[in-house]
């Protein structure tokens, strides 16, 4: 299960409405498996179909947390036009066994699917999501 | 010459575990092939079948991605820190 705290929450949904039409994405850094700060990233694609973490950014960002003793608790990003489930080319790539793997899709103006998964060795499991005051 | 290789977590079964191992060479090929020998099959998570880098693969020499450097040959020396990680990425 995950739990995020929904100020959190909000902040990946902002910046995918912010980059409607292209995927946006980031990290939530933290502790012990915790979420906690929320790094939003370039999408070096620029894409209304594709993601990648820009290598520069990547690099500083990743060592920035391991300094911090922290690791990529969430790695998000967006659907714009399908639903918020990991893609072939998500599995295909995904590649931290301990991350959340939070999916949002932008496509119906109104309403936010927000979903979180697992995503090791080709298998994707979904799970719950709670959100915390 | 000792140059130390910093390995993420999802190549870590080559390494038994260990998150940085050193290995040795004058370029970044010679450095990976040095790698393979200890750590059999991890060349070919970081190189492709034509020989370059994989794609969704980042490796740096200090904190500059090889990519804006020379590739594979780029040259390595002594007390240098190679890191790999993979790229996130997805569709």
């Amino acid at each position: 299960m995950l739990s995020i705290a929904q100020e959190l929450a909000d902040k990946i949904v902002a910046h995918a409405r912010a980059d409607h039409p292209d995927e946006a994405c980031g990290v939530i850094a933290g502790r012990n498996g915790v979420p906690e700060r929320f790094i939003p990233m370039e999408n070096a694609e620029r894409s209304p179909t594709f993601y990648r973490f820009d290598s520069r950014e990547q690099f500083r960002v990743w060592r920035e947390m391991d300094d911090r003793d922290e690791t990529p608790v969430v790695i998000y990003h967006s659907h714009t036009a399908t639903e918020a489930y990991p893609s072939r080319t998500d599995i295909a790539y995904a590649s931290e066994p301990d991350t959340h793997y939070v999916l949002v899709s932008t496509r119906e103006e109104g309403e936010m699917e927000f979903r979180s998964f697992r995503i090791l060795d080709g298998v994707v499991t979904e799970e719950e999501v709670e959100f915390l005051p | 010459m000792a140059i130390e290789v910093r390995i993420p977590t999802i190549l870590r079964n080559y390494t038994d575990g260990a998150k940085a191992v050193n290995a040795e060479g004058a370029t970044l090929d010679e450095l990976i092939t040095n790698l393979e020998t200890n750590h059999p099959g991890i060349k070919n998570r970081l190189v492709d079948e034509a020989g370059g880098l994989r794609r969704f693969v980042n490796v740096y020499l200090n904190d500059e991605d090889v990519r804006f450097l020379g590739g594979l040959g780029t040259p390595v020396s002594d007390g240098d820190t190679v890191t790999v990680l993979p790229a996130v990425a997805g569709g």
